[in-house]
């Protein structure tokens, strides 16, 4: 029976070698490994893992074709729902969606649905795909951002017809693919860039360098630069720090910093010119996949790792397999444990972190129990760089800059679930709406805004017709 | 492209380069500021603008080559491109959202020290095609390193130089001849400082002794400019601000300028590290201990 093969396993680099190397750890299927994992697929009648996937693939039927061997029809599949799967199939926390709830993960594993939707994907890029670009209808939509929201939109728009413009704030497209998750989780040029290039063969423009907001406001692109409508699709923020006593002595830095630097500006690699600093002990404070991803990076760096963590393993928010895998390559997890403190020396450099021990109490409104310190437990950690991995705030510029642009008692942009906002032909989705949230998240919005903006601009066309 | 439509030397290691950059320079206000890519592998460089000119199309900076990031941007030449020039990035001075009125009943004293005498000049031609009467002080080690002061003597009401050496001008400190001009009776609304950290430093030390409001504008590190990595944040009344979008202007009185002057040096030895690289390799050389790694 097909349910009795076990999970085939996917290759990964020696944990022992990725460790001092920045290429991608996990190998992923072949076809033959592609083919024999979703042989284990049970083609439920009631899938409950397409309605754990936020945006719904049909995992079933992209399963069933690809175990047929026909993966055209898989990725037709996939992309009738998602327009990144090789992204997301690296990226989706699966563990806590569609294989979380496949009915093969109650007695053993479930079927590695995330790996076979990269397979497909990567497939997909390899191959040549003569895109048609859609007549276009003489409609304008500016998009403001070139993340995972912002480029869902946009390929969804020129699929319309729509002549779609992208405004990149930073000198590379791709946002958070590009600048915040590391190559060895997600390739650039073999992975982002390609999906970057799918977009571009769409017809769709994109400028770098222009910060909305500063450069050029939403208003002006309405008014001025004729566009019929805007997505804001501008991501998620400013990093949160503590507020503890010696946060901004040297050596502490945001985990946004310390990624953008060794992930956007290539600081790892001595052929460019941003610097980034170590030391030998590294301490990084959060349990997100961006405090793995930055407690990863160090240690590829040379450092000795650390994750300091306020819960305990249960509650850590990263991805099962990015707690795996750093643990793996020799992270330690300090758990129950929560920074009081930054220690620093006479020159003003970090040389460590007061902290407390910690214990769960009651659980609070997100339904994680919420810890309370010990009295009497401090205890010194040392480091060199301390890392603040601890979310964002939102970042004001745009709201702060377009008039009648409401935000959210938190101060992210108001957007219906259709991605509308207060101001009449402007949709907004993401983080910039959700706060920091997941890549596949953002897509989903991205593309649900698309659909909201073509209804919008033909509605308004049909009015101004009549 | 940000093609180099002119460069010129202002003194030595200063260069001046105007940039085709027409939406930055259409968005562009007194204080605000431009993040610059010289190369394709260079760093982000925050550059505070020299001058606008929206019909032209184009922003001036200016730039002191002191690192390795800063003489790569200085070695290219008019006809040249930068990769990237993005921005106005920060707030524009507070002057610039005050009513006409008002600021004609202000008198303002504008300190530059060095390199920094560029990015006042904007801001004192602003307020003076506004009918608003600026004093200006400019200071330089010597007399071959000042900068700006033809330019900042046809928009100013008085201009006053410093130079440490006494080659032009008063001969000591911006911050003394701030003291001597208020000993002999001149009065001011509000003094804004930009320069050195540590010279702007003293001038709010100075001032505040006068009861005397000082803006400053503050080059702290930063990656993106944006507001997404925090390496500008710096202390001010006790808060931490970020300086790329809460700034770069802030009041002199509440900064923790030790501080910022700490956090300004927190690259320096790995920088340091890359530019001995940089020249062992323009040299021929190649390391056998280990540096380049």
């Amino acid at each position: 029976m097909a349910n009795k093969i076990p999970r085939v396993p996917v290759r990964e680099q020696d944990p022992a070698l990725r460790a001092t190397n920045f290429e991608e750890v996990c190998h992923g299927y072949d076809l033959r490994e592609a083919m024999l994992e979703a042989s284990r697929c049970l083609r439920c009648k009631n899938p409950r893992c397409v309605a754990a996937c936020p945006v719904g693939i049909a995992i079933p039927d992209f399963i069933a074709a690809l175990h047929a061997g026909d993966l055209r029809t898989a990725a037709e599949t996939i992309a009738r729902d998602s327009s990144l799967p090789s992204i997301c199939g690296r990226v989706c926390p699966q563990e806590t969606q569609c294989e979380g709830s496949c009915v093969l993960g109650i007695k053993g594993e479930p079927v590695a649905i995330g790996k076979l939707e990269r397979f497909v994907g990567d497939w997909k890029l390899e191959q040549d795909t003569a895109v048609d670009a859609a007549p276009r209808n003489g409609r304008r939509v500016a998009v403001v951002g070139s993340g995972p929201a912002g480029l869902a939109c946009a390929s969804d728009l020129a699929k319309m017809g729509y002549e779609v413009k992208i405004f990149e704030a930073l000198h590379k497209v791709g946002g958070v693919l590009v600048y915040g998750i590391p190559e060895f989780r997600l390739p650039k040029e073999r992975i982002v860039a390609r999906e970057i290039e799918e977009v571009k063969k769409l017809g769709v423009e994109i400028e770098t360098d222009v910060i909305v907001g500063r450069t050029l406001t939403v208003d002006s692109l309405l008014d001025e630069e004729g566009y019929d409508a805007v997505f804001i699709g501008s991501g998620a923020g400013l990093p949160r720090f503590m507020g503890i006593p010696g946060e901004n002595l040297n050596g502490v830095v945001s985990a946004n910093e310390f990624l953008t630097r060794a992930n956007l500006m290539h600081a790892y690699d001595a052929e460019y010119d941003t610097p980034i600093y170590v030391g030998s002990r590294v301490v990084v404070v959060g349990g997100g996949n961006v405090a793995m991803d930055a407690v990863r990076t160090a240690r590829r760096l040379g450092a000795e790792a650390t994750i300091v963590y306020r819960r305990s393993e249960k509650e850590l928010p990263a991805r099962a397999e990015e707690v795996h895998h750093a643990r793996e390559e020799g992270i330690e997890f300090r758990l129950l444990t929560n920074p009081v403190e930054v220690l620093g020396d006479e020159r003003g450099w970090v040389r460590g972190l007061r902290c407390v021990e910690m214990e769960l109490g009651e659980p609070d409104a997100s339904g994680r129990r919420s810890p309370v310190e010990k009295p009497g437990s401090e205890f010194d950690i040392a480091c060199d760089v301390a890392i603040m991995a601890l979310g964002t705030s939102p970042n004001p510029l745009i709201a702060s800059t377009t008039a009648g642009l409401d935000t959210t008692r938190r101060g992210c942009i108001a957007a219906d679930e259709l991605g509308a906002t207060s101001r009449e032909g402007v949709f907004a989705g993401g983080d910039a709406v959700t706060g920091a949230a997941t890549v596949i998240l953002a897509m989903g919005a991205g593309r649900t805004a698309a659909r909201a903006i073509d209804e919008y601009v033909r509605a308004k066309a049909a009015k101004s017709a009549e | 492209m940000f093609t180099i439509l002119e460069k010129r030397s202002l003194a030595e290691g200063i260069w001046l380069m105007k940039i085709n950059a027409p939406r930055v320079a259409h968005a562009a206000l007194p204080g605000q500021f431009v993040i610059v890519r010289a190369t394709e592998r260079g760093e982000r460089i925050p550059l505070t603008i020299a001058d606008f000119d929206a019909a032209e199309g184009s922003v001036t900076i200016v730039t002191q080559a002191i690192g390795v990031s800063t003489r790569k941007l200085c070695a290219l030449e008019a006809g040249d491109a930068l990769v990237d020039f993005a921005g106005p990035l920060g707030r524009p001075s507070e002057f610039v959202s005050l009513p006409l009125d008002e600021l004609r009943r202000r008198r303002y004293l504008f300190i530059g020290g060095g390199v920094g005498t560029a990015p006042v000049y904007p801001q004192v031609k602003w307020l003076h095609d506004r009918g608003v009467e600026v004093d200006v002080i400019i200071g330089a080690k010597t007399r071959d390193m000042l900068i700006y002061t033809d330019e900042m003597r046809a928009v100013a009401s008085h201009l006053h130089i410093a130079t440490d050496d006494g080659s032009e001008g008063f001969k000591g400190l911006v911050t003394a001849l701030l003291d001597e001009l208020v000993a002999r009776g001149a009065r001011y609304d509000e003094c804004v400082a930009i320069g050195p950290m540590v010279m702007m430093k003293f001038v709010a030390l100075a001032t505040r002794k006068h009861a005397l409001k000082t803006t400053v504008s503050l080059n702290a590190l930063m990656v993106d400019g944006t507001g997404m990595c925090g390496a500008c944040r710096v202390t001010v009344g006790g808060k931490t601000r970020f300086t790329c979008v809460e700034g770069p202007e802030f009041d002199g009185h509440e900064v923790d300028f030790d501080e910022a002057m700490r956090r300004q040096g927190m690259y320096r030895s790995e920088e340091q590290r890359r530019a001995a690289i940089e020249a062992e390799r323009a040299a021929g050389h190649v390391c056998r201990i280990g540096l380049d790694k």
